[in-house]
Parts: structure tokens; sequence; C-alpha cells
């Protein structure tokens, strides 16, 4: 008993250390993003956002037309008409691949006809597969990332992202958005007596041309298109909370049996 | 049943099923005061089959194939019917085959069951255990991940601080100048076949050995010094079925655990499933911080935290190695008579308490990045770490003050000699850092090496009962 009492206080003791060097080391302007996987028409808008607006250059190579069209109730039929806007070229020669391809079945995989090399030559940068960037950089970097991108003359796309510093994305959400500049305020800070100023980040900004949605439902619509990225992220995540209720369930009635067993056993033991 | 016991017999008289029946569990006679510590031996073996069982089912799906491993993880997740489960159980069996290890392990020490005559069955278990390691190592590749991918091409360099034959030797290793495909392929082989029969092998010798001379318990007394007429232990009671139903008892609870962990977190909050290894490996694009998993930090913290010399990281690589070869020796460092924490000296405890958390606070720093107050305090951390062996072998038998007090002297000035050559030429920052922190070691040699010459009751060890208590 003294023994787990131990484990206990050092696991209580660096748990807040833990956490401790994680809040000191990244204090970057962070928003959070509001995910639930239940909602199923926040995953429904999030992938038509996803199949219009990202996946030409994104690709989400891992998962399946079906698969989205089966977790989130949409008829087969309408998804293969509301979702699938990629081509297949895979059964056409060099000649051939100029005209249009045929449409992509159901069952196929959401890849894009944009090949790496050309992708690096255009962005600088291979456009990365969008599957399971949700469990990489996780939900709120995402929303942080696609609602915090601004003006700046000095980038070849006309824009850069408080999130992702220098990127070489364009703001795709663009329309939706408007174009923005953050606003700054000055904050002094003193440290061993020596003053500095510093440029901190209010979370606003000023809007030079107005999107077709109004902030609020830019953010709305941001954070069902993050929902969607982060379904993708593990699609069998829900069933797999699901079926961990049972098993944990039908353990724990295992071990009232198994426990039972062993004091009957042990009844002889002196 | 007749017809039964005719097999049995034919059997019998071409195999010896009941005779090693009895021997390893109807008549194996186990101490009867085995307490929760004594669960995570049947709990190693668990995992050992659960790895097996799953890995067999991964290999099935999995391509050991620089250019689509990482698909074909991802495919396992999404197209393979449980695939998604079998994935799951294998990366947090990893992880729970180390936590539970480590609980046996420190079982092991605070029971002296490594003492004679068990000093076999502890070298076995450290063998197992340095398998392990090479087991989840490899292991860690093949989802071809940036943090497999990077974390593999830093472990192998470190062969590559080997003066002389370093370099030749890491080519060797990864088959390629860098890790790449033939690396992936060769690791794919040790994981899933070379390894395991090594592993399997050791387990095999380890409860040979243990079931030869018997099982410690936590008195840490002789359950053989007295028996009974028939020849049984009097404070023995047969494995089966006693054992067996108690350890079912275990097997529920931590597969409850496991559960948990693997329905509700299998990621284990980034430890357990690092966020970075979601993006495929690139050989052009470096992560700001690699770190090795959670299990190897503590010497990955070891390894850092020495300084190079001559502008090797050889002093690292050897004070990493000797981290682990030194647990080898552990039979022959601690030689004092009583084994059981429990009528131990204080003073030993207090030095075992003080590991533990040098331990932890190693896993924890090896986490982090390399900050220079984050790597100075890695740095006393190791020298606690071996230090804790060396007061060990001080320990191990009555001594006069005097020699504690010329060890203490000696342990001091040899920190302080160590800190001279990192002092000189170091940033007035460094400078600070290295004058404060070095009161950490000093501090932990005036505990451990003065207090005992205080008073009688910190090197007093309690009698031993005869038999064990319950």
């Amino acid at each position: 008993m003294k023994k787990i009492l131990f484990i206990l206080s050092v696991t209580l003791l660096c748990g807040p250390l833990y956490s401790l060097a994680q809040a000191s080391e990244d204090e970057a302007y962070v928003a959070k993003a509001d995910i639930n996987l239940e909602n199923k028409d926040s995953l429904r808008r999030g992938a038509r956002l996803f199949v219009n607006y990202c996946l030409s250059c994104h690709s989400a190579a891992y998962l399946r037309y079906k698969r989205v069209a089966d977790d989130l109730d949409i008829d087969e039929k309408l998804a293969a008409e509301k979702l699938i806007f990629v081509a297949d070229f895979s059964k056409m020669d060099e000649s051939e691949a100029k005209r249009q391809g045929e449409p992509k079945k159901i069952g196929a995989l959401m890849t894009v006809a944009m090949r790496a090399a050309d992708s690096k030559r255009w962005f600088g940068t291979a456009v990365p597969d969008l599957s399971v960037i949700a469990r990489s950089r996780g939900a709120d970097w995402l929303y942080t990332y696609l609602t915090t991108f601004y003006v700046d003359d000095t980038r070849p796309m006309g824009v850069n992202n408080l999130a992702f510093h220098n990127v070489g994305m364009p703001h795709v959400l663009w329309e939706l958005d408007g174009l923005k500049k953050p606003i700054y305020e000055t904050v002094k800070n003193k440290q061993s007596g020596t003053e500095t100023e510093t440029q901190v980040f209010t979370g606003k900004f000023d809007y030079l041309t107005e999107g077709k949605l109004s902030p609020v439902k830019y953010k709305e619509a941001v954070n069902d298109l993050v929902n969607f990225l982060v379904y993708m992220g593990e699609p069998g995540r829900l069933e797999r909370q699901r079926i961990g209720i049972i098993v944990v369930l039908f353990l724990g009635l295992l071990l009232l049996f198994a426990y039972l067993m062993k004091r009957e056993f042990w009844k002889d033991v002196h | 049943m007749a017809k039964l016991q005719a097999l049995l017999g034919w059997v019998d008289a071409r195999f010896p099923l009941t005779q090693m029946w009895k021997e390893h569990l109807s008549e194996y006679y186990a101490p009867k005061n085995f307490n929760f510590w004594y669960y995570f031996g049947s709990l190693a073996l668990l995992v050992l089959v659960l790895q097996i069982v799953t890995g067999i089912f991964l290999t099935m799906n999995y391509k050991p194939d620089a250019a689509v491993a990482f698909a074909s993880v991802e495919g396992i997740m999404r197209d393979v019917n449980w695939g998604y489960l079998i994935r799951y159980m294998h990366s947090t069996g990893a992880s729970a085959f180390f936590i539970v290890v480590y609980l046996h392990m420190y079982r092991g020490v605070m029971y002296g069951s490594f003492k004679k005559p068990r000093e076999l069955i502890w070298i076995l278990g450290v063998f197992i255990y340095v398998a392990l390691m090479a087991e989840a190592f490899m292991g860690y590749l093949l989802p071809w991940g940036q943090m497999s991918y990077w974390g593999a091409q830093v472990i192998v360099n470190l062969f590559g601080a080997i003066p002389y034959i370093g370099n030749d030797l890491a080519v060797w290793i990864r088959g390629d100048f860098v890790v790449d495909d033939a690396t992936l392929n060769r690791f794919f082989a040790f994981h899933v076949i070379a390894v395991p029969l090594v592993l399997l092998v050791l387990v095999v010798m380890h409860i040979l050995a243990l079931h030869e001379v018997g099982s410690n318990n936590p008195d840490g007394v002789e359950i053989k010094k007295h028996k009974d007429a028939n020849g049984k232990p009097l404070d023995g009671i047969a494995f089966h079925p006693y054992y067996t139903v108690k350890d079912i008892v275990g097997v529920v609870a931590f597969l409850i655990i496991f559960s948990v962990i693997m329905f509700f977190m299998p990621e284990g909050g980034g430890l357990f499933l690092e966020p970075d290894n979601f993006v495929p490996a690139n050989p052009l694009s470096t992560p700001e911080h690699i770190k090795p998993l959670w299990y190897f930090t503590p010497f990955y913290a070891i390894l850092r935290a020495i300084p190079p010399m001559f502008e090797s990281q050889f002093p690292g690589v050897i004070a990493m190695g000797v981290s682990i070869v030194v647990l080898f020796f552990l039979p022959w460092i601690d030689r004092h008579p009583v084994k059981s924490i429990r009528y131990r000296e204080p003073i030993y405890t207090l030095a075992l308490m003080i590991f533990i958390v040098t331990f932890v606070a190693l896993a924890w720093l090896g986490m982090q990045p390399a900050l220079p107050y984050l790597s100075e305090l890695a740095f006393r951390c190791s020298e606690l770490y071996f230090s804790f062996f060396i007061v060990l072998a001080i320990y191990s038998q009555a001594r006069s003050k005097n020699y504690y007090i010329t060890w203490l002297v000696a342990l001091a000035a040899a920190v302080i000699l160590m800190d001279l050559p990192r002092y000189i030429g170091a940033s007035g920052d460094k400078q600070i850092l290295i004058r404060y922190s070095i009161f950490i070691p000093l501090i932990y040699f005036v505990i451990t090496l003065w207090l005992p010459t205080t008073a009688a009751k910190w090197t007093t060890s309690k009698t031993v009962p005869d038999r064990v208590t319950q």
C-alpha cells in the first residue's frame, strides 16, 4: 500500500511539471476548435468544403468516398454527384490524359490528379496528403491556421499565416473569409531592469475586403471543416469508443467473478 | 474418461507431459505471501503473447517497403476488418510491455530477488530487457513516419560515434548510407522473426531458472528451508490452482486498464503514438525535436547529458551503454545479506527512493528539448543514476565511519574534477548553472554517505523472520 501511494505521489508530482513544461514551450496564438464527431450535419458541411476547396491540390489518399458516404449517412448516388469532382486518369495513357478522365467510382480513394513534382514547382513544397493531418497537427492548430491567413504583399501568394509563418499555400478560402490584416498591440515587458516592447496579436483582424460569410459564420465553417479533418484522421474513432465501453463493462463483470473464484480457492490458504 | 486416461498414459510414455505439468504448475510451490508486485511476471508473459498474436495479423497486411509502408499502416487502420483494433493493441501493447517490465524489475530490486541463488534469473531477465529494447526500437521504424525515420537515424548514428570502426559499422547496420528501404527491410526481418525467437528462448530460460531455485517473496526468506514430511515447503502453495486463479484477477484488472487506454486514448497523450509519426518519413526534412519513445528516454537523457570529448559523442554512447550494462552486475554490486526492503536498513530505502525519482526525472528530461538548464539537470541526474550503484556497493556490508567519509570525499572530489573541464571555457550562464547544480550530487552524497555515520539506526537492518509473514 505504501508503495502504491509512493507511485501515486510520484505521478502527481510529475503531472504538473509536465504541463508546466508544455505551457512554457509554445506561447503562440492558438484558437480552440470545437470538435464533435457526433454532429453529422457539421461533418457533412465540412466534407462539402473539403471536396470543393481542398481536394484538388491536397489528397486524402487513405480515405474512400464510400466510407465518407456511409459514415456521414449520405446516399451513395448523392455522394457520387456532390463529392466526386476528381477524374480517374489511371486507365489512360499519356496522350489520352489530356482529355477528361472518367469520374471516379464511389469505392475509390480520395486521390488527386496533381503530381507531386508539379506542386513542388508551383508552391515550393510538395502538397501534403491530408488523411492524417489532424493527428499530426491537432484540431486546434488546424483551426488557428485556417482562420489566421492575412494579407502580406511580400509573399508570392499575397498572404501569410499566423500559425504557419511564410506558408506556401494560398488562402483558398479567401472568398468566404475576405482579406484581412491582424491587429497588434504593443505590450511593455519589464525583465531584469530593461524595458522591452513586443507586438502581441490581439485576436482581432482589420478587414480589407469582406468575405461572403461574416467573420462569425466563417469561423463556424472552418470549424466544420476541421471537424471533418479530425473525422478523416480516424474514421473509426466513434466505433472504437462504442466498442470500448462494452469491452470495459464486460471485463468489469469478469473481474468480479474472477475475484470470487480466487477468494473461493484461497479459503484453504492460511 | 478411461480413454482419455489411456491417451495421457500413451503420451506420458513418449513425452513428459504430466511430469512437466506437475513440475511447473500443480507441484511448483510458490510462497504464499506474494503481493501486488508479483502480478507483473505473468502480465509480462500475457503481453508477450498479445504482441506475437497481434504481430502475426499485422504482418498479413503490412508492407515493408519504404514507398508503401506508411500507406499500408493506414490501410490497416481503415480498410482491414478490425485492423485498427489489432494495430492499437500492438502499439498500446508495446508501451504496456515496458510498463509491466519496469515494474517487474523494480519488484526484483525491492525484494532482492536478484541475489543468490537467483543471479542467473536476474541476468536472463536483463537480457530479455535488452532484447525487448532492440525489438521495440526496430518495430518503431516500421510505420515509416517522421519519428520512426529520424529516431532510427539518431540511434544508428550512435554506433557511428565508435572510434575507427564507427562509420563502417553504421553503414553495415543500415545497409545504406542513410536509413532507407534496405534498413526498413532488415529491421522488419529482425522485428518479426529474429528478435522474437531470441525473446522466446530467453523467456523459457528465465522461467526454467526460476523454477529450479524457486520464487523469492516480499519477505526475502527461503521457503525451502522449512519443509513438511512430504518435502513440500510449509510456506509454499501450489502454483496451480492458487496462483493461476489469483493471476486471472490480475490479468482481468490489467486488461481493463489496457482497454481504457486502447479504446479511449490510444495515442497515450502523444507518448504511445507520437503526433510527428503521422507524417510520412521525409529524409529531407528533419523534425525540430527528435526524441525516442518514452521507454528509452531515461537512457537517451544520459546519452545527451554527457558532453562530447575531442569532438566525439563517444563518451555519451559509453555512458548510455554502461547505464544498461551495470544492471547485469547488480547481484555482485549489492551483496547485503538481507534481501527484502522490508528488513533492510533505512538508508538503503532512502537511496532506492531517490533512485526511482532520478529514473523518472531522466525519463522526463529525455523527452524535453535540450535547453541548457535541462541538459545540466540531466547531467546531474546521470551522476545520481551511476552513484546509486556505487552507494549500493558501499551498503553491502557493515562499514566504519571512516569508510563512509572517505568515499564521501572521494566521490565529491570526482564530481568536482569532472566539472572542471566543463567549467573552464564555458559561458558565464553555463558556469552559474554548473556552480549551482553541483549541489545536487554533493547533497546526494551527504545524504547517502554522511547520514549513515550520524546514527546507527540508519545502517541497522531489522531481523529477518524465519518464516514468511502474511
